[in-house]
């Protein structure tokens, strides 16, 4: 049977939509909301509540609904959707929700994007405050912007017949709404949501372009968009909720806010039911009795809580034959999965609907979300706006406002104003529309709940709480409504409470006995309506994430197998395994390679910085531990940089390019953050120096070529260059050619090896990478990645920053005293130094470990303790295990570790508890191989 | 999403700026002539005004300069923004 009126609402009753709900097929038409079909279906029945499993159904026609959750199977599963703004659309297939929806296992293949906006005026809803606050600003010449949540304007004219001017409502939209769209510099958008405000007229929106289309939806087009619109005055035009009276078994289906069911009369040509009960405390549920009556809604009964009935609308009642009964109360109802009768005192009302209007809660969220303080109404009942913000008013009812002429008297005044605080003048006043509307009258009586069973009188219908359940917080001592949110859940599902947030406080002022105006509303956040992650991410997603930073020697890397490692942005070869290896066997290869022959890495990750200016070896003689300044130019020193705490924060190595150049490398990860470093001191202590410091890492290629035979392989590719260990000597740098292209070799070694860093523009990197590995075939050379370099230089106690080091350990714990300056009278962390912390016995200090079972590999990050035995807990940490890995070279596993008083410590036996067992390990210097440096030379 | 008043560039979205703590604290003339407390006053105390407040902050993704800025830590408003070197306004909250 259907509950379609025969004419009327803004359908296209010619089109007939098949959609599919709970498994039952249905039809409804273009304009139709998923909720509006259904009950055209006579379907109540959404889905059943999350905790207590009791049968829901529609409450309200829009976006605050609070109870017709569903999931939408087809074209994409989505879930949490209320029926209310899910669009009709061809083949549609959902079904109704117990609270909780189900995400997709497939990605999701819809495009998302985000828009940035700016404008002189944002007006937010399209409802006559909104459209004539929109058109005054226009008018007076300011970049207007318009959004509104539904996919027509209008507002709450949508859900009414009424007459402006004379004339269909609706006309009169569709002339302001057409004047707008022809104005240059204004932009409509259509459902959009403006879900978050923000400082400095920040205001981000949300559009569905493409959801109404369904299967038609073209792929190509973003199905969501984010608007950030930045504006410099904004009207809030975002309306009023109907709020409802709790009373008990409140809940069913069939029981309705009453100009809810006048929305779906009016703007969908539905009926809500065939007997209906009306309860209310003002006037306006009167004219959704009476329109429903004149429709063949046989309207049993109003009730109307207020001691006297309006006259004027209880005569238009009589004259239609409806019973109004005031000072009485709607007590409790029946039915199972419908509502099937009310109770009024001790009198049962056999019905299929009962409509219910506790009043108007003006929207007042994103005016909270800027930041403006709310007063409470008490004649309204609701927290209306408080003071006007300097760049933000507020217009209709929004304001609590309920007469039309004076909703649309505010819209012109805040359209005016706005556009003058943007530096407009407005000119001639828009006239406003005449209305006829007669159930505005603000003499209400302020309701919350009436006393009943509080197990079912339900206050939030989607978190299944109860008065019961506020009651139990007040009783157990809770006073703010922020605390009593928290511990009874109610606001914080999917509509924010948007109907029973302030019947909740309505409830908690009563039990305590204190007066409303004194609480403190709950604190408005965003989103006002639910958002995708999918819409926030946008197109961020997938590979454009992150910007991912390659090598322009990675396409060698990946046509060879390379696994990679991340290191920041950076994809890094980690090894490059053959047939059959795994990780150790790779590596176990990669390092024997290297110090019995010759191998190379990829090393073009490393920051580099170049420092010039005649103030650059000053400058560096302050950042670095050790002095800089003295270094001749063809000459390479290994400096340690701290912060004013002392604590080391980077390690590299300084190459002096010319008498006022250098250039500095930094740790992978730290590039960036070490090119900070240098400018904050320059530009905010040391603005009188002459330095300048620009990022070079992308424009070297950077080739570490690594072993005995590297010298061998270097004069093979390098004619012009003297490789002997006397023309070439250790920690110094030449230019030269190499495989053809002009390149700078340092001399420097990260493994102990003799080992040369070959340096060539980016642009050369895979030539002369290739040529490196052709020259080096003769003696077996191998590509190596960041795991081998990790355990050579491990083997030689070289730390890596980051790994060996949190931000609480200074060079003295390293056992790097040689890299601190005794002579430089001062340089960033010096002084720290001396403080008495630094120099305690018992801090942690770089040791290496070797698990007395040369077979046993230390978990990294294992704590170490000092007995055999663990005593009863706390047990005192020693350290933990920093780096360990197997050596080839050593053959056996070993590792570095941060130990209380470590260097004191050598030859002492320690345990690192790993998983039942307790490992003993002895300690022992960090160096582990070539303790001599005997290999340097090769 | 705040608009900060860079001196150089103008007002731009806060995500392009980094936070610098408190201004005017100057790297000690003789750090070795100060005693443990004094060094320590230094490196790990700062001001934590309910109030207007100046601080640094850096332009990292625009023209990455370093400025001052007075800020109400009440409200995140900027009550004035001036560069290094430059002497702190006199602002009312
Ligand atoms: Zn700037």
């Amino acid at each position: 049977m259907t509950h379609r009126t025969p004419t009327g609402g803004s359908i296209d009753r010619n089109t007939l939509l098949r959609f599919t709900f709970n498994g039952t097929e249905y039809t409804g038409h273009p304009g139709d909301t998923l909720a509006s079909a259904l009950l055209a279906n006579g379907v109540h029945s959404i889905g059943t509540s999350v905790k207590l499993g009791r049968p829901r159904g529609v409450v309200a026609a829009g976006s605050e609904d609070p109870t017709s959750l569903v999931q939408v199977e087809a074209p994409f599963s989505e879930p949490m959707l209320l029926a209310t703004t899910v669009e009709l659309y061809d083949g549609l297939v959902a079904r109704g929700l117990s609270g909780q929806g189900r995400l997709s296992a497939e990605p999701d293949p819809a495009r998302y994007d985000a828009k940035h906006e700016h404008c002189d005026v944002l007006v937010v809803g399209a409802g006559p405050a909104g459209l004539v606050a929109a058109l005054t600003a226009a008018r007076a010449g300011a970049r207007v912007v318009l959004v509104d949540e539904q996919n027509q304007a209008g507002g709450a004219l949508l859900g009414v017949d009424e007459y402006l001017d004379d004339r269909p409502s609706a006309e009169w939209v569709a002339d302001v709404v057409a004047e707008l769209k022809s104005t240059p510099g204004v932009l409509v958008l259509e459902r959009t949501t403006a879900f978050g405000m923000y400082q400095d007229g920040f205001v981000l929106a949300l559009q569905k372009r493409t959801d109404h289309l369904g299967f038609a939806a073209p792929a190509a087009v973003a199905r969501h968009r984010v608007w950030r619109i930045r504006t410099r005055q904004t009207v809030l035009a975002t309306g009023a909720h109907e709020r409802p009276v709790v009373f008990a078994d409140n809940d069913r289906p069939g029981i309705m806010l009453a100009s809810s069911a006048r929305t779906f009369l009016h703007r969908y040509g539905v009926l809500p039911g065939s007997r209906a009960v009306v309860f209310t405390t003002n006037d306006s549920a009167y004219c959704a009795a009476i329109d429903l009556a004149e429709s063949g809604v046989d309207i049993a009964l109003i009730v109307d809580a207020r001691a006297e009935a309006p006259a004027r609308l209880s005569t238009e009642c009589a004259a239609r034959g409806i019973e109004v009964r005031a000072g009485q109360f709607v007590t409790g109802t029946e039915g199972s999965s419908r509502v099937e009768a009310v109770l009024v005192g001790d009198q049962r009302i056999a019905c299929d609907t009962l409509l219910v209007s506790g009043g108007w809660n003006p929207v007042v969220s994103l005016f909270s979300q800027a930041r403006g303080a709310l007063r409470y109404d008490s004649e309204l009942g609701a927290f209306v706006p408080g003071e006007e913000l300097p760049t933000v008013r507020v217009a209709g009812s929004a304001t609590g406002e309920l007469d039309l002429t004076a909703c649309t008297r505010q819209g012109r005044d805040a359209g005016a104003g706005a556009a003058r605080a943007a530096g407009f003048t407005p000119g001639g006043q828009v006239p406003l529309p005449a209305s006829d509307s007669r159930c505005t009258a603000r003499s209400g009586l302020v309701l919350w709940r009436v006393p009943g069973s509080d197990d079912t009188s339900f206050v939030d219908l989607q978190r299944d709480s109860t008065v019961a359940d506020v009651l139990r917080a007040t009783g157990a001592g809770l006073r703010s409504l922020e605390h009593i949110k928290r511990y009874t859940t109610i606001g914080t599902a999917h509509d924010q409470g948007k109907t029973s947030g302030m019947i909740a406080a309505g409830i908690v002022a009563e039990a305590l006995g204190v007066e409303l105006g004194e609480q403190r509303p709950t604190t408005f956040r965003p989103p006002y309506t639910s958002v995708s992650f999918a819409a926030l991410a946008g197109r961020d997603r997938g590979e454009l994430h992150d910007p991912v930073r390659v090598t322009s020697i990675h396409p060698w890397h990946v046509e060879h197998g390379a696994l990679f490692e991340n290191v920041g942005q950076w994809k890094r070869p980690w090894y490059y395994p053959q047939p059959g290896e795994d990780l150790h066997t790779a590596v176990l290869r990669e390092c024997r390679a290297t110090r019995e022959s010759v191998g190379l890495m990829d090393g073009s990750t490393l920051g580099k910085i170049d420092v010039q200016g005649q103030d650059a070896g000053k400058f560096l003689d302050m950042l670095y531990t050790n002095l800089m300044s003295t270094l001749k130019v063809g000459k390479i020193r290994y400096g340690v940089m701290c912060g004013v705490d002392g604590m080391v924060i980077d390690d590299g190595t300084v190459i002096r390019v010319g008498e006022e150049r250098y250039l500095v490398t930094t740790t992978t990860g730290n590039a960036a953050k070490i090119l900070d470093w240098m400018e904050e001191w320059l530009q905010t202590e040391w603005p009188h120096l002459d330095v300048h410091c620009t990022s070079v890492t992308e424009h070297w290629a950077t080739i570490p070529l690594v072993g005995p035979r590297s010298r061998d392989v270097l004069a093979a590719v390098a004619p012009d260059l003297d490789v002997s260990n006397e023309a070439f000597e250790f920690m110094t740098w030449h230019d030269t050619t190499v495989a053809g292209v002009p390149a700078r070799v340092c001399r420097i070694s990260f493994s102990g090896e003799l080992a040369y860093e070959i340096n060539v523009t980016g642009w050369h990197g895979l030539t002369v990478w290739k040529a490196l590995m052709e020259a080096g075939k003769p003696y077996g050379i191998t590509p190596y990645g960041t795991e081998t370099m990790h355990v050579l230089r491990a083997e030689k106690g070289y730390p890596i920053i980051g790994q060996e080091t949190d931000a609480t350990v200074t060079p003295q714990d390293l056992g790097m005293s040689w890299a601190v300056s005794k002579k430089k009278p001062d340089f960033i962390g010096k002084r720290s130094f001396a403080r008495a912390e630094n120099n305690r016995s018992d801090r942690k200090q770089l040791v290496g470990l070797l698990p007395v079972d040369p077979a046993v590999l230390l978990p990294e990050g294992s704590q170490i303790v000092e007995t055999d035995r663990l005593p009863e807990p706390p047990v005192r940490m020693l350290g933990h295990v920093t780096s360990s890995y197997p050596s080839a070279a050593l053959g056996r596993t070993f590792a570095l570790a941060l130990v209380r008083s470590g260097h004191d410590r050598i030859g002492e036996t320690l345990y690192v508890p790993v998983e039942d067992a307790l490992v003993p390990v002895t300690v022992t210097e960090s160096v582990l191989y070539d303790k001599e440096g005997a290999r340097r030379d090769g | 999403m705040q608009l900060i008043p860079c001196p150089w560039c103008g007002p731009r979205e806060e995500a392009e700026f980094h936070y610098g703590g408190q201004a005017h604290v100057a790297y000690p003339e003789d750090p070795s002539a100060l005693s443990d407390e004094e060094w320590a006053q230094y490196v790990f105390f700062r001001e934590n005004p309910s109030g207007p407040f100046a601080e640094r902050w850096s332009h990292s993704a625009g023209c990455r300069r370093w400025f001052n800025a007075v800020r109400d830590t009440r409200t995140h408003d900027l009550l004035a923004v001036y560069r290094v070197g430059e002497p702190m306004p006199e602002v009312t909250a």
